[in-house]
């Protein structure tokens, strides 16, 4: 199904299915129900490449990332790392893979434990696997500390006493202890001012050119994974609708849902912002614990047809695309095709007090 | 110009002193808001004193030549044979057996404040122990040790605590202390355990613990390096108001019966003893009776003052200082 085109693969996701149990009762727990946050992933990253993954929130990007750090056992699926599958792997052998993939998380206030001293937190890579000690850590804490553009002398200092971005950084520091192959990064800077953000994005950039490092870059911010990316994937409802180059992508999105993703986007240049035409959908995104049938889109979808409701469309390369750039829709969008002013075939409820109801 | 390179040294250092930001550590910043809470300093001074006058009890029984278990029915006791009040060889007075009651009420402090410590210090260990791992491990060993601590909480611990000492018939002294000092430990870790175990479950769903995972930290590691360090706050607050509470079991056991078994005195015991007498005898009760309620209150004051001083947030939301 993914089309890797002689890349060199780092990781692949084959068919990633993580479900959530719904339990009730106090004694014996009965599962009522469960959410499907990651429901069939295929998807490749490449050695050197940033990955960006796009998506609203309670897409399962984040369940998706936490998957492939093996921080989620998967419900279903392989994901191979190097070629060996992560999800079946033994104790031993994900330690040994821990070394190699790391983690930049959201919040950096949440991901620095507040009781401990910062050189204690970036030399904890060195301490659990046994690879420096004493004065030898302290030393390449210190380089750490320099290389991600921290005063070495902090090193005694608590996370309560940095900045958001400063605190980014430690945490950026710490995932790269350990000379990671592949870091995941959880919006890494959704939770920093503006200002900061471009230098957090700007300094993973720039350790990834000098350390050959390959990213899995999660965010919503639409222009941050397009300044970041190679290539981007689209992810709606636990699923991936679309994957392509980032260039692609942003100049043609395939998919309907990417599309109003991207009409949605802010334009900064406000006479093109003017002749953008934002697509509105219908409706809200269905709760992931009963998700549609068939497309996942088809209840909100401006294209959605019979066919969406029953069949399911696979991730695959379309007429005229490009062999990587893969998109699920029977329907895709069409160069130059106004979707703002298009109808579903479909009946179609909107939650929207004040919209008449689509006939069918 | 001479001048003015004559006070540079002695300028320089003391401005670059003044810049270089010391990264004080939680415990450091505690105590400094500790030390502006008076009246926890003031009783700090107290229970200071009541350590003292527990340390001196050897030195009380020397120097009033009443050792504490003797009987001195010539002197302690008036011509109708009842205890006499505080005078120059009694200073606080003498119980209904002719026993020095200062002498007593000094080594009752060394029993309760033994008690209350050594027991808060075990039900701690063992309440972190079973809520960190319920709390951080989960699944089937959580409900096991959730259920074991709600069963815990809702036993009736006097009726045990007495059956446990009919049946065992402890004579001894250190044999009744140490079973005193198990049963109130047994029935107290059960509330720290309750409360860590809620912590730890808060406090496992930090990113900080999932950057611990992700960077193969072992689950043990997890609980002793990054969870333990956040509960030292919470820990040291629990542990401090579980010694009046356990110094106030010991009293009602003893008091019972059940407790330390004499002729060694406890405040409890000194406390039902008087109390048969204390129409004639006010101070066989008030002695006992003010010693137990300073230190309780102490204990009480210090473990909030504590909990001020190592949480930052609730002082600012009493309106700080």
């Amino acid at each position: 199904m993914t089309q890797t085109g002689g890349h060199d693969v780092l990781v692949s996701a084959e068919g990633v299915f993580k479900h959530f149990p719904i339990r009730q009762g106090i004694v014996f727990k009965k599962e009522i129900a469960r959410v499907h946050a990651v429901d069939g992933v295929d998807l490749t990253v490449r050695r050197g490449e940033t990955l960006g993954i796009v998506g609203e929130s309670g897409c399962g990007k984040s369940t998706l990332a936490r998957c492939l750090a093996a921080l989620h056992p998967v419900t279903r699926g392989r994901i191979l790392f190097e070629g060996t599958d992560i999800t079946t792997m033994s104790a031993a052998a994900l330690k040994a893979f821990r070394r190699d993939v790391q983690m930049i998380f959201q919040d950096p206030y949440g991901s620095l434990n507040p009781r401990r001293r910062v050189g204690s937190i970036i030399g904890d890579p060195y301490a659990i696997h046994g690879l420096a000690d004493g004065a030898e850590r302290k030393s390449r804490v210190q380089e750490l500390m320099e290389l991600v553009g921290l005063n070495p002398e902090h090193y005694n200092r608590f996370p309560a006493e940095f900045s958001g971005g400063q605190r980014q950084r430690i945490g950026i520091a710490r995932a790269l202890a350990l000379k990671p192959k592949l870091i995941i990064c959880d919006e890494p800077v959704s939770a920093l001012d503006v200002s900061i953000q471009a230098q957090v994005i700007n300094l993973l950039k720039d350790l990834q050119d000098e350390l050959g490092l390959t990213y899995v870059f999660i965010a919503h911010d639409l222009s941050v994974v397009r300044y970041v990316s190679d290539r981007v994937a689209v992810m709606y409802l636990g699923r991936v609708v679309e994957n392509a180059a980032g260039n692609e992508l942003y100049g043609g999105p395939r998919h309907p849902y990417a599309a109003a993703l991207l009409s949605a986007a802010s334009i900064a240049d406000p006479d093109e912002a003017e002749r953008a035409e934002r697509i509105v959908l219908a409706g809200d995104v269905p709760s992931p614990i009963d998700p549609p049938s068939g497309c996942r889109f088809h209840p909100r979808c401006p294209k959605a047809r019979d066919r969406c409701v029953t069949d399911d469309p696979e991730l695959v390369a379309r007429e005229g695309d490009a062999a990587d750039h893969l998109t699920a829709c029977h329907f895709p969008v069409g160069r130059g095709e106004n979707l703002a002013g298009e109808h579903a075939a479909i009946a179609q409820v909107s939650t929207e007090p004040d919209l008449p109801e689509a006939t069918p | 110009m001479t001048s003015l390179s004559e006070l540079e040294p002695e300028i320089v250092p003391a401005d670059a002193a003044e810049q270089r930001v010391r990264g004080r550590s939680p415990l450091q910043l505690a105590w400094a808001r500790f030390r502006g809470d008076k009246v926890a300093l003031a009783f700090l001074v107290i229970l200071v004193l009541i350590v003292v006058f527990a340390l001196m009890a050897p030195l009380w029984a020397s120097w009033t030549g009443h050792p504490y278990a003797a009987t001195f029915p010539k002197t302690g006791l008036n011509a109708s044979g009842q205890p006499i009040g505080p005078s120059k060889d009694f200073w606080l007075g003498a119980d209904q057996l002719g026993r020095d009651v200062l002498v007593r009420a000094s080594y009752g402090a060394r029993i309760s404040l033994l008690v209350g410590v050594a027991a808060s210090a075990l039900a701690s260990l063992v309440g972190v122990v079973v809520g960190v791992l319920a709390g951080y491990v989960g699944g089937a060993l959580d409900g096991v040790l959730a259920r074991v601590m709600d069963i815990t909480l809702a036993l009736p611990y006097l009726l045990i605590a007495i059956t446990l000492a009919v049946t065992f018939q402890v004579q001894s002294v250190a044999g009744s202390l140490t079973m005193t000092i198990a049963v109130i430990a047994f029935f107290s870790f059960a509330a720290t355990g309750r409360i860590i175990r809620g912590q730890v479950m808060s406090i496992k769903q930090k990113e900080f613990i999932e950057a611990a995972r992700s960077l193969g930290a072992s689950r043990w590691r997890i609980m002793f390096v990054d969870v333990l360090p956040n509960l030292v706050a919470q820990i040291t607050v629990l542990a401090s108001l579980l010694i009046p509470t356990s110094i106030v079991f010991e009293s009602t056991l003893s008091f019972l019966g059940v407790g330390v078994r004499p002729p060694m005195p406890s405040w409890g015991a000194m406390l039902g003893e008087g109390s048969e007498v204390f129409q004639t005898a006010w101070w066989l009760l008030v002695v006992p009776a003010v010693l137990l309620l300073l230190t309780t209150l102490s204990f009480n004051l210090l473990g909030d003052a504590i909990r001020d001083a190592m949480d930052p947030r609730a002082d600012r939301q009493s309106g700080g200082k």
